[in-house]
């Protein structure tokens, strides 16, 4: 009836996860017991669960980045602290333990960290600065946020029903196969994935669509913002790379359900061809990543420096010419594996020139805050810890490009303080320069100013507390994933590396403590002239928050910085420009239709997970009908009259007004 | 506020590219994500094919004649699901329906002979958990056959929806999507044709 | 009309073909297969070349459907879609190409799984 799943699922004697479980479950519950008293839940369904207005969508995907950021970060605080116990003792989490933890660690903060985290962003931001009203399919991309959310969910779920994969953020065969592993660990690390998977590929399809097909009048390819054309990279590196990670995770499967011999040991199967796969989706992976973040960097700095962006043509070029050779170095991840000289003396050579446009984008940086007038404000704080972090992670990739000193440092510590330099220092800081940058305007409230720099030095000074001793102990030798060790050497390493994690600790907690501050004070925070940072794109010509259409009229543009310009020329005359006529706009309708298609996936993955076959059938008609019904159904447009944009579009030219009596004319 | 000059909003609506083109390459970017994902199904089996781990070899199990049947059929019903989409697109009724069934029975059976292929060689002893090549073989051709399922179903929807609701533009961008993945199946399928079967037997 | 005139166009859309476009497209891609299942099983050419005769056959054809099939050449932004084809094209041969490479390379330096699983034993 229940497939594999049983009592015995639960892990009764393993308090850790069980405690942990009961006060993230005790939480939930208050908080809808909550909703649901203060009568929230209408609005809750209305406004957000059946959204479908692309601001949102690319709000929900950021809180569910900053709690599943919670989750993870909760996984390394154990690693560090298991390791900095267990010099010649066992430490407090046995073996079986700590291997779920670091993969799970890994699968949260790649996949439901930094992946929503920056298509959070991306979806919040592109269509405003497109000048556009949303995005080309917005149904479809509420079916991709409710998909990745099903994917966290069932990793969740693994905490309490079952166990966790024990094979590593990537689950290598054949340790992730049947043989091997025969727990229900790695189908949970699979299902999720390909149905988050699968939630990826759509935001991807629809933000290319949207970023090459719907653009404001005169809005061409080369006045874009920087950060829609490193957001279109981004996606197309989604669309062509995820459909290979979807490819390779099924094979996996199929050995594991069905007795297949992709990966096996026996009939012929070919372990390394997985290695192969997973890597030709895993290195555009970490350019789909970071690719958005230095889009948010290219906007900060420009901004907090008063000044266009140096070499925006170079910054485009640098910019795709990374999104194709992203595909031509995936060998090094696993150079020791074995494929000769000549293979990995062309894949060195790739992944040294792949390092030529991203030194290209750091010059541009540096060149547009020369001369100009920086304000270090939280978002520049963060630009700038970046550059100096990524600069020196960028350089210790660099080496382990070269095939023989990666024969020396892979796998080890090396390795890992390596990813963590690049995806903290980059992804994760470019994640948070953007939280903090469009923060007021995704609100309308700014983020308290002192304690966010507080948190940056914290993240700042804790990076380089816990990640420095890695690079040294990977140097002596210490290999990844250890349980425990007695090299009484490393002990000193790791406990310094234990206190960087506490201190990363704080500057979390001071994030927490930031975002209470600024809703108790929203009042005093508020953004009243939807332009907090003197901004440059259109995104700040919006009322904050933006109202559903964003627009009111569609905006002309003739030349990049488009909302700079429109400034400017409102300084030169001492009046804005004459109103226009409004009409009315047509909108999308919400709809249920991403929710109810997560609502059956959860069920489906989940009953494939336990082997519970008559679920999967009832899931997958449900999925189907659901399907059948949506596309049958006709739901027009709800249309806005023409004076209800009316007032909302003179409310914020009159804030504007006020704003431009205190404007100077800036160079 | 902004510098827009005053101009009615459905003005500039119409600067805006039309809903079908957006839809139309939206779908085109999905379909280059789709022949990816068989990409890296091509990858494993090339990879895999000699690993026959003393099993039938391609040259044992395939039979080129009922490739060519296959073959033949898919490409048929690409031509009719061509002349179905110039029937959409200019209303002739009797020229959609028909075009629409004959690609539906062409797909029908193709589908077919594809499952009696796999029935066979499943009897025989050669199925996909008997060896790597046999894994690899399964899953891509296996896959592609899952897709035309898929597009049998897509097709049959299609023809309900424009009796349901006629020939709207909606309708319309879904049977313009639905002809362009139905073309995509067949260049997938010469793939399989050339690298499977025909290179396969040949071996 | 022609596509230049007609700015609703999207990849798959008629262009000025219309059926008779489809009439060539089908009488190409039923000689091209024709071709390829004679090379195949003749005996007639140097076998080697084969696989390469029937590889570029292969493309040949493909190359007829997305003109003839999916008119991906007509339309006033054709730009956009040939680039994301030639995008998705290129990253379909790195794939595969580099796959094989680095397999064929990997097989030769080292010994397969199933003799090392042996010697184990």
């Amino acid at each position: 009836m229940l497939g594999k799943l049983s009592w015995s699922a639960i892990p009764f004697d393993q308090p850790i996860p069980l405690v942990a479980a009961a006060l993230v479950g005790s939480v939930i519950v208050c908080v809808l017991i909550w909703v649901i008293v203060k009568g929230h839940l209408p609005y809750l369904w209305n406004e957000w669960i059946t959204s479908v207005d692309h601001k949102r969508i690319g709000e929900m995907y950021t809180i569910l980045a900053l709690i599943m950021l919670l989750r993870g970060f909760t996984d390394a605080i154990m690693m560090r602290s298991q390791q900095a116990l267990a010099f010649q003792s066992p430490g407090y989490l046995p073996p079986e333990h700590y291997n779920q933890i670091f993969s799970a660690h890994g699968t949260l903060m790649i996949f439901f960290v930094a992946m929503p985290f920056m298509i959070g962003l991306m979806n919040f931001v592109v269509p405003l600065q497109l000048g556009i009203r949303d995005v080309a399919f917005p149904t479809l991309n509420s079916v991709g946020f409710w998909l990745t959310a099903t994917g966290a969910l069932l990793v969740n779920i693994s905490l309490v029903v079952g166990e966790f994969a024990r094979t590593g953020w990537l689950p290598y065969p054949p340790l992730s196969e049947l043989t091997y592993s025969p727990g229900v660990g790695p189908d949970y690390y699979l299902w999720a994935l390909e149905i988050s998977g699968v939630g990826t590929l759509v935001s991807g399809v629809n933000l290319v669509t949207t970023i090459l097909k719907v653009h404001a009048p005169g809005m061409t390819y080369t006045r874009m913002p920087m950060f829609c054309w490193t957001a279109l990279a981004s996606n197309l590196l989604i669309v062509a790379a995820f459909p290979i990670l979807t490819a390779t995770l099924a094979m996996l499967l199929l050995d594991r359900y069905l007795g297949f011999h992709f990966f096996t040991n026996e009939a012929g199967g070919n372990v390394m061809m997985f290695m192969n796969l997973i890597w030709a989706w895993g290195h555009p992976e970490v350019y789909i990543l970071i690719l958005p973040a230095f889009g948010v960097f290219s906007e900060v700095v420009a901004t907090f420096s008063g000044k266009p962006l140096f070499g925006y043509r170079s910054m485009v070029m640098a910019t795709m010419a990374i999104c194709l050779l992203s595909f031509t170095v995936w060998l090094h991840h696993f150079f020791t594996m074995g494929a000769g000289a000549d293979v990995n003396a062309i894949f060195g050579i790739m992944s040294m020139i792949i390092a030529v446009p991203t030194g290209v984008k750091i010059f541009n940086w540096l060149f547009t805050m020369y001369g100009g007038r920086v304000v270090f404000a939280p978002p520049m704080l963060w630009a700038l810890g970046f550059m100096v972090t990524f600069a020196i992670g960028g350089m210790t990739g660099v080496l382990l490009a070269v095939p023989p000193a990666d024969f020396v440092l892979h796998n080890s510590l090396f390795l890992v303080a390596h990813f963590h330099n690049v995806i903290i220092g980059g992804v994760l800081f470019g994640g948070f320069a953007g939280y903090s940058y469009w923060f007021p305007k995704a609100f309308g409230f700014r983020l308290h100013e002192g304690l966010g720099v507080a948190a940056f030095w914290c993240w700042l000074v804790g990076f380089y507390l816990a990640f420095g001793p890695l690079y040294v102990l990977g140097l002596e030798g210490m290999t990844r994933r250890m349980q425990h060790y007695d090299v009484p050497e490393w002990h000193p390493w790791l406990l310094a590396a234990a206190a960087g994690a506490l201190v990363i600790l704080a500057g979390i907690v001071l994030q927490v403590v930031q975002l209470v501050v600024s809703i108790r004070d929203r009042v005093e925070l508020r953004d009243t002239t939807g332009d907090p940072w003197n901004g440059r794109s259109l995104e700040w010509a919006t009322p904050s928050p933006p109202p559903a259409f964003n627009f009111p009229v569609l905006p002309h543009v003739e030349g990049g910085d488009a909302y700079w310009a429109i400034k400017q020329r409102a300084i030169a005359h001492a009046a804005l420009s004459e109103e226009p006529a409004y009409a009315a706009i047509e909108m999308p309708r919400n709809s249920p239709t991403g929710f109810i298609c997560a609502f059956f996936a959860t069920f489906m993955g989940f009953a494939l997970i336990w082997h519970i076959w008559w679920m999967v059938a009832v899931a997958a008609v449900g999925a189907f009908a659901t399907f059948v019904v949506f596309a049958w159904r006709d739901v027009p447009d709800y249309i806005i009259p023409a004076s209800k944009i009316a007032r909302i579009a003179r409310a914020n030219r009159r804030s504007r007004e006020l704003a431009l009596a205190n404007l100077r004319p800036v160079r | 506020m902004n510098g827009a000059p005053a101009t009615a909003d459905s003005h500039q609506m119409s600067e805006l590219l039309s809903k079908r083109i957006v839809t139309g390459y939206g779908f085109w970017i999905f379909l280059l994500s789709d022949i990816i994902m068989f990409s890296a199904f091509f990858a494993t089996y090339a990879v895999l094919a000699r690993a026959t781990a003393g099993g039938p070899t391609g040259r044992d199990l395939f039979n080129l004649d009922s490739v060519a049947i296959e073959t033949g059929c898919l490409l048929l019903s690409s031509f009719t699901c061509g002349l179905a989409s110039i029937g959409a697109q200019t209303r002739r009724d009797l020229l959609f329906y028909g075009a629409m069934t004959v690609t539906f029975l062409l797909g029908l059976g193709f589908l077919s002979i594809e499952v009696r292929e796999f029935a066979g060689m499943v009897a025989r002893g050669a199925g996909p958990s008997r060896s790597a090549f046999l894994s690899a073989f399964f899953t891509l051709v296996g896959c592609h056959g899952l897709h035309v399922s898929a597009g049998l179903l897509w097709l049959l929807t299609m023809m309900a929806q424009v009796f349901a609701k006629g020939y709207r533009p909606d309708i319309l961008r879904r049977v313009l999507c639905f002809s362009l993945f139905w073309h995509a199946l067949d260049i997938v399928w010469i793939g399989v044709f050339t690298v499977v079967y025909l290179m396969g037997a040949g071996q | 009309m022609s596509p230049a005139e007609d700015p609703d166009l999207a990849p798959g859309d008629e262009g000025t073909e219309g059926i008779a476009g489809y009439v060539v497209g089908l009488g190409l891609a039923i000689l091209l297969t024709g071709v390829s299942f004679f090379v195949a099983q003749t005996t007639l050419v140097w076998q080697p070349s084969i696989p390469v005769a029937l590889a570029v056959l292969a493309i040949a054809q493909m190359g007829v459907h997305l003109v003839f099939f999916l008119h991906i050449t007509t339309g006033p932004d054709n730009v956009n879609n040939v680039m994301a084809l030639a995008f998705g094209v290129l990253i379909v041969i790195l794939l595969i190409g580099g796959s094989l490479w680095i397999m064929a390379h990997l097989n030769q330096n080292m010994m397969p799984m199933d003799r090392i699983m042996q010697m184990q034993r």
